[in-house]
């Protein structure tokens, strides 16, 4: 399969399980009423990062988005840090600041979520810039929604990383919703690659429920901007499977085109399958890969819950020095 | 010791920080042949290369976020905003992303960028390129706030904003460009939060920033004259503040007037006014008093410009109203 090692696909199932387990592990406590505010999860989603963050280095930027634990977990983010961060706990990756949207790990090159949509666009200019001025062939990958693709942070950004020629790849996770709106309402020309052309860039519109699929096309991305050769826009075309958030009910969806993502394009499912029908792995490795990862998922819900709350003179401390 | 106007002091601190630090580098509109706007940067493309000097086009938010991104990987950006008011482009990469993300990242991540930008009224530019907005950014916590006044101060204030790794706001005014004021050929540095007694005095304490610092010591001039003393307090960063030297004029001379170009309502003047009631209202001898802009959009019309302004009468009656 493209080049990639056994080993290697077996590694990005892993990493899909974990996504997958770690979400829905976070809705439960969510509901449960343990972590409070908003949370994005990225279930349906899970192959764009796995698949991605596999064509990348680990000296290459991340830079997320509101719907970011995938990203994160797929670049190798403690997932146990993540949890304490949805717990608001003082051991989170932001010391219970941030919260969901705002994961940050300058060790794996993981420039943080967003909490506005296209935040974090611009953003990747800089990025790519200080790849550019630094001369060491790193790129910066920049995931973000369809919606945001209609907000002229775009634009501006596209048009200016074109100019420049920066190694920038723009990974566009189009689950066709921006909450409510589908993207074919919200989208001029219909596919989001095809905005590519407007800046001379390459584009490539994906099937982003295979990550193998995804991996190709940011490797081909990632090796066009180490080159030299500038950004690329890559347009994936998944499929969240429950509401912008978990209490939103999704009723804007019909239930046929529900049933039908989950039932033929569950990324998780389908690997799996793909996997054991061509013997690449056992139907035992794979229970002992779920069961290795609940236990870690366990394992982080209890760091999060016993951890610390931030402490409140230590906060007012800090802001009193601003 | 030798004079020389604000927008060369600001090349000679972006030139020495330049030459000290591979990692900062300019980014902006028409920064590159054209040398900016106001030409601070006449020079810099040929001494620097295009690598450093990065003429962008007309986008603002990407200008910002391309600061941000630098800042974040190890540059030191000095990202340009051509007109304070076109910081209404950029607004969500300056409050969202820049303010917040050393804060939200748990204290993980900073972001030393400097964010050049200019205000104020003065030359016809009419409503859109003539506010003073530094109210919007002293109300977002995580920005810095520098108003420089003087030749010597914007040259020290830059060194130091550009070394420092919060993002700053450095808000310069387009009618000092010109200005010729004293600035030492050795190196120095100006703190942030330090504020800058401009003019000494007993009767009264003027609390101005920017050109309205200029105005100020020369109305403080006239007045000495008619026999009234003022004390000028220049704050120079609005965040951080210096809160303390005013009181402490305050103390010494029971009386304050707050001279700000900005229009008054949600002023920053509305604001150091509330403060130093609540610290000092027992040493004040009668109320505190606002000079500030009309709240009105800028007028073209230079009559109606410069009636939608502070001018030195204003303080001055403000001064012989308060005695």
């Amino acid at each position: 399969m493209a080049g990639l090692s056994n080993k290697i696909m077996i590694e990005m199932l892993k990493e899909l399980i974990e996504i997958r387990r770690f979400e829905e592990k976070a809705v439960r406590l969510y509901k449960a009423g343990e972590i409070r505010g908003y949370l994005h999860p990225c279930i349906g989603q899970e192959a764009v990062p796995v698949g991605a963050c596999q064509a990348i280095g680990k000296k290459d930027y991340v830079i997320s988005n509101h719907r970011g634990h995938g990203h994160c977990i797929a670049r190798g983010a403690d997932m146990a840090k993540m949890m304490a961060e949805l717990f608001g706990k003082s051991t989170g990756y932001c010391k219970g600041r941030g919260g969901s949207m705002h994961i940050v790990d300058m060790g794996l090159k993981i420039l943080g979520g967003n909490g506005i949509v296209g935040g974090g666009i611009p953003i990747s200019v800089g990025a790519g810039l200080s790849c550019k001025m630094e001369g060491k062939g790193n790129v910066v990958a920049c995931f973000f929604g369809d919606g945001a693709t209609n907000n002229g942070v775009f634009h501006e950004s596209l048009n200016m990383a074109a100019i420049f020629k920066l190694p920038v790849i723009y990974i566009c996770e189009n689950n066709m919703y921006a909450i409510s709106m589908r993207s074919t309402d919200s989208v001029a020309c219909k596919d989001v690659g095809k905005r590519s052309c407007a800046y001379g860039i390459a584009g490539y519109i994906i099937d982003g429920s295979d990550p193998v699929e995804v991996y190709n096309a940011v490797k081909k991305a990632v090796g066009h901007a180490r080159d030299g050769r500038g950004p690329s826009l890559i347009e994936a075309k998944t499929y969240r499977f429950y509401g912008h958030h978990p209490n939103d009910p999704a009723e804007y969806r019909g239930k046929e085109e529900v049933e039908y993502y989950i039932s033929e394009k569950d990324p998780v499912a389908n690997f799996k399958g793909r996997l054991f029908e061509e013997k690449i792995i056992t139907e035992k490795e794979i229970e002992r890969i779920e069961s290795g990862v609940d236990k870690k998922i366990k394992g982080a819900v209890t760091f999060a819950s016993e951890s610390p709350e931030p402490e409140l003179d230590k906060f007012l401390e800090e802001i009193e020095q601003i | 010791m030798r004079e020389i106007q604000y927008r060369e002091a600001i090349r000679e601190a972006i030139v020495e920080e330049m030459d000290r630090d591979s990692k900062v580098f300019l980014i902006g509109e028409d920064i590159g042949v054209y040398g900016g706007a106001f030409k601070a940067y006449k020079g810099l493309l040929d001494k620097y290369g295009p690598d450093r000097v990065i003429n962008t086009p007309i986008s603002e938010t990407a200008i910002i976020g391309a600061g941000i991104g630098a800042a974040l990987t190890g540059y030191r950006p000095i990202a340009e905003i051509m007109f304070i008011d076109f910081a209404a482009l950029a607004m969500d990469q300056i409050a969202n992303q820049a303010a917040k993300i050393h804060f939200m990242s748990g204290g993980r991540l900073n972001v030393p960028l400097v964010i050049r930008t200019q205000g104020g009224v003065g030359r016809g530019l009419a409503t859109q390129h003539s506010q003073s907005l530094e109210a919007w950014f002293y109300h977002i916590p995580g920005l810095k706030v520098v108003m420089p006044a003087t030749p010597y101060d914007v040259k020290g204030l830059l060194k130091t904003a550009i070394r420092d790794n919060s993002p700053v706001m450095f808000i310069e005014h387009k009618m000092i460009y010109p200005v010729r004021g004293a600035v030492p050929e050795e190196e120095y540095t100006i703190p942030f939060g330090k504020a800058d007694i401009k003019r000494k005095g007993e009767d009264i304490t003027i609390f101005a920033y920017s050109n309205m610092v200029l105005k100020s010591l020369e109305a403080a001039e006239e007045l000495e004259r008619e026999g009234i003393s003022c004390e000028v307090v220049d704050p120079r960063t609005l965040v951080p503040l210096d809160i303390d030297k005013v009181i402490n004029s305050v103390k010494k001379t029971g009386r304050l007037i707050i001279v700000s170009e900005a229009c008054r309502r949600g002023s920053v003047a509305s604001d150091i006014s509330a403060r130093v009631t609540e610290r000092v209202f027992e040493h004040l001898k009668g109320p505190v008093k606002i000079v500030a802009g009309l709240d009105t959009p800028i007028p073209y019309n230079s009559t109606l410009e410069q009636a939608s302004i502070p001018c030195k009468s204003d303080i001055i009656k403000a001064a012989k109203e308060l005695l």
